[in-house]
């Protein structure tokens, strides 16, 4: 009996693995049609959430599925647990990576502005923690888990710092308001990107220490 | 090897193994058992074939005596007496610890005459008395209803699952405090499992009960504490929700993800 | 090639040949005898003493004889036998030792009846001192049957399910209690088979009353256990063998035989119907 549930339990692992690093792909199309104003990567990105959707929907049934006839315990219980959250997690950064798409397709056909952060740090950021959060799944690692979540407060103080440099620009060139309101949302976007790395981070952790270490941000040693 | 703080602070222990060590002849069976049994609460005993619960179980109530050439070596203390001391009453102890095992065993007699088998034998002759025993008795094991108008017709007239009623009523009759519980329902169609295992949750607020399965998902349902053992030996024992979460010891979670036994 | 099918016909014709032979030879046997003694059984026969020698009259005090030796045999024999086969179904442990009066029984069953007879002979009469008697008589018999009823009592005992036992100590039943109420009265049918058989041996046995008892001419029933008897088996013996008139007797012999089997089916019958009672009290 073990056996169909173990293929089982790796097919599944298959399917969050390769949604995940599709949404990683996702991301990294949508930032650069912003860094590089180009409109096909953009709706490349748009049109192909629908695949990401129906990744999420499928994978949720197999949970179902295995849950309903395996009755599984301990480990394997968690593991689809948080295949489970994992799962809604990764759907989300792919609908905010169709929102930053978005935003490249309307930055592309406007002209040239100068952006007086650095939206490429926030970007590199952002993938590399979703990255990492599907590289410490995949190999249950949890100093990697917790790494993000400090990470996540860089992304913060990042997401501040861009505040207020737009804020001063605003005041300094109230021409380009709704440009720089654009590049603002994209930059938000990026945030909210690593608050879901985040969730996926500790959600690993709760798979391997059965610890559910959300809402204790000081819980966790470097 | 069992920690007292998975219990709350004044849980008291009805049970207390302390290095229990058990041989059949030459053979250990039990190395080292040191385990509390919770009063009022239900605790299963897991464990693949010939691991030793069961020997750990039939430990408590003597039934090992039966057995030629065994021994028992360590302490087994229940109500804070220990049971093998030289001079302990068996005849009493196994009125204070009822047993109920896997293959129903009603005697052919009639229903009546099952569950006052244990009265009688103890010396309760009124006709009276032994009347309100055996109505008391089959009220608690859920059966009255279904053999109230037929007392005394053969118990081997019954379904499986009602024999197996019958039996447990058998063995409440004699007024015992803590329950063993060999395999119960093993024998049983889902339905009659289903009603044993309601059974047991009613029967948890007046009686201790120690139920050994080996089936895992009954274990979950049905107990508040699990231990776990292997091969002779207590790997872990723990509440049953953090057992079935999150296991200690990689061995009972290989167990009970089914990774072996 | 043969076929599974005609094999089986071919067994099953063969196995109802034999059992169909069988029944005919005892059918036959049975005929015999009744055909040949049911004219002498009238109820003088059955009722007076012989005269001339036992060449006329009855065979009355030969059926009180025996009788008396077969009450007397299960007297002794069944208590002992259902004891023993209690201990060794119970209480002893698979050793060694016990191993070997398993053994022992066993073979007991197979020593010829003429060497319980001698046995008997330097035992009861001789060495206890009480002559040629009923008691004497009745303890040969005893050992001869002894053996057949204590396999057959531990037999019954063993069949009993463990699951009794178990569930009646798990009650707070003391040994003996349980063995009592709880593996006694289910193996009761299986003990009485045992004295049924032992019964028929008892009472058809000529080897052992041969030395220990049996006198072919008494004037007078015994009165006491210390007294001789007269017995059918042996009656018959010395009729068809010793008696001058032998071939002139056909009809008393034949009659005593009748008369023998009858002792024997009838006492069968009232221990069967015991069993029966008992198998339905105590069905499981």
């Amino acid at each position: 009996m073990a056996k169909h549930m173990q293929h089982d339990i790796d097919k599944l692992k298959a399917k969050i693995i390769s949604m995940g690093e599709a949404v990683e792909d996702r991301v990294y199309q949508a930032t650069l049609s912003v860094i590089n104003r180009d409109p096909a990567k953009a709706n490349a990105v748009i049109k192909g959430d629908r695949e990401i959707d129906d990744m999420e929907v499928e994978i949720e049934e197999d949970c179902l599925k295995i849950l309903a006839l395996y009755q599984p315990v301990a480990i394997d219980l968690r593991f689809i647990v948080a295949v489970l959250k994992i799962n809604s997690d990764l759907e989300r950064i792919g609908d905010l990576a169709v929102n930053i798409a978005e935003r490249g397709l309307f930055l592309a056909g406007q002209e040239k502005i100068e952006i007086p952060f650095d939206l490429s740090a926030m970007v590199n950021l952002a993938e590399k923690m979703v990255t990492e959060s599907i590289d410490a799944l995949i190999n249950h690692d949890v100093r990697l888990a917790h790494h993000i979540r400090a990470s996540d407060d860089t992304m913060d103080a990042m997401n501040r710092e861009m505040y207020t440099k737009l804020k001063g620009m605003l005041l300094t060139d109230p021409d380009h308001v709704n440009n720089l309101m654009h590049v603002l949302s994209v930059g938000r976007h990026l945030e909210r990107i690593a608050d879901h790395a985040t969730n996926i981070a500790e959600d690993v952790i709760y798979l391997v220490d059965a610890q559910i270490i959300r809402h204790t941000p000081e819980l966790y040693d470097e | 090897m069992v920690e007292q703080s998975i219990y709350p602070k004044d849980q008291e222990m009805v049970i207390t193994t302390s290095q229990v060590n058990f041989f059949y002849g030459p053979t250990q069976a039990l190395f080292d058992i040191s385990l509390l049994i919770p009063t009022k609460h239900v605790t299963a005993l897991i464990g693949p074939s010939g691991c030793g619960k069961s020997t750990f179980l039939r430990c408590l109530n003597r039934m090992n005596d039966t057995i030629p050439h065994s021994r028992v070596e360590g302490e087994i203390f229940i109500n804070q007496k220990d049971i093998y001391a030289p001079g302990t009453d068996v005849v009493e102890l196994r009125k204070e610890v009822g047993m109920v095992f896997q293959k129903s065993n009603p005697f052919p007699k009639s229903i009546f005459d099952n569950v006052a088998y244990g009265p009688r034998i103890h010396g309760e002759k009124d006709p009276k008395r032994l009347a309100e025993i055996v109505e008391q008795s089959l009220q608690q094991a859920a059966i009255w209803d279904e053999v109230k108008d037929r007392l005394h017709a053969n118990a081997m007239g019954l379904s499986g699952g009602q024999q197996q009623r019958l039996c447990i009523a058998r063995a409440l009759a004699v007024g015992p405090k803590i329950l063993l519980m060999d395999e119960p329902a093993s024998a049983l169609d889902p339905k009659a499992t289903m009603r044993i295992e309601d059974l047991i949750g009613e029967l948890r607020t007046n009686y201790t009960i120690v139920i050994v399965t080996h089936n895992m998902q009954q274990a979950a349902r049905v107990s508040d504490y699990t231990a776990f053992f292997y091969e002779g030996q207590l790997i872990e024992c723990d509440t049953t929700p953090k057992i079935f979460t999150n296991p200690r010891q990689k061995q009972t979670e290989d167990y009970i993800t089914g990774r072996f036994g | 090639m043969k076929t599974n099918n005609t094999a089986d016909k071919f067994i099953l014709l063969a196995l109802r040949l034999i059992t169909y032979a069988i029944v005919l030879v005892i059918g036959y046997i049975l005929f015999d005898i009744i055909r040949h003694g049911a004219p002498a059984l009238d109820w003088q026969f059955i009722s007076s003493f012989p005269r001339r020698s036992g060449a006329a009259g009855g065979i009355f005090p030969a059926i009180v004889g025996t009788f008396y030796l077969v009450v007397g045999t299960i007297a002794i024999a069944l208590p002992l036998g259902i004891g023993g086969a209690i201990y060794l179904a119970e209480y002893a442990e698979q050793d060694r030792f016990n191993t070997v009066i398993r053994l022992a029984i066993v073979t007991l069953a197979g020593v010829p009846s003429i060497v319980f007879g001698l046995f008997g002979l330097g035992i009861f009469v001789l060495f206890c001192g009480f002559g040629p008697s009923i008691l004497a008589g009745s303890l040969t018999l005893a050992c001869m049957v002894l053996p057949t009823i204590i396999v057959a009592s531990e037999e019954s005992l063993r069949a009993v399910p463990k699951g009794f036992r178990d569930a009646s100590l798990a009650l707070g039943a003391t040994k003996w209690g349980m063995i009592r109420t709880n593996v006694l009265p289910y193996s009761m049918s299986g003990m009485i088979t045992g004295s049924i058989l032992g019964i028929g041996r008892a009472a058809g046995e000529t080897a052992p009353i041969l030395l220990t008892v049996a006198a072919f001419f008494l004037p007078r029933l015994p009165k006491s256990v210390f007294d001789q008897v007269m017995a059918l088996p042996y009656h018959l013996y010395i009729l068809a063998t010793q008696h001058p008139e032998a071939d002139r007797i056909r009809h008393m012999q034949y009659g005593t035989a009748l008369i023998l089997l009858l002792l024997v089916l009838g006492l069968s019958l009232g221990a069967i119907l015991i069993r029966t009672h008992f198998r339905k009290k105590f069905r499981w």
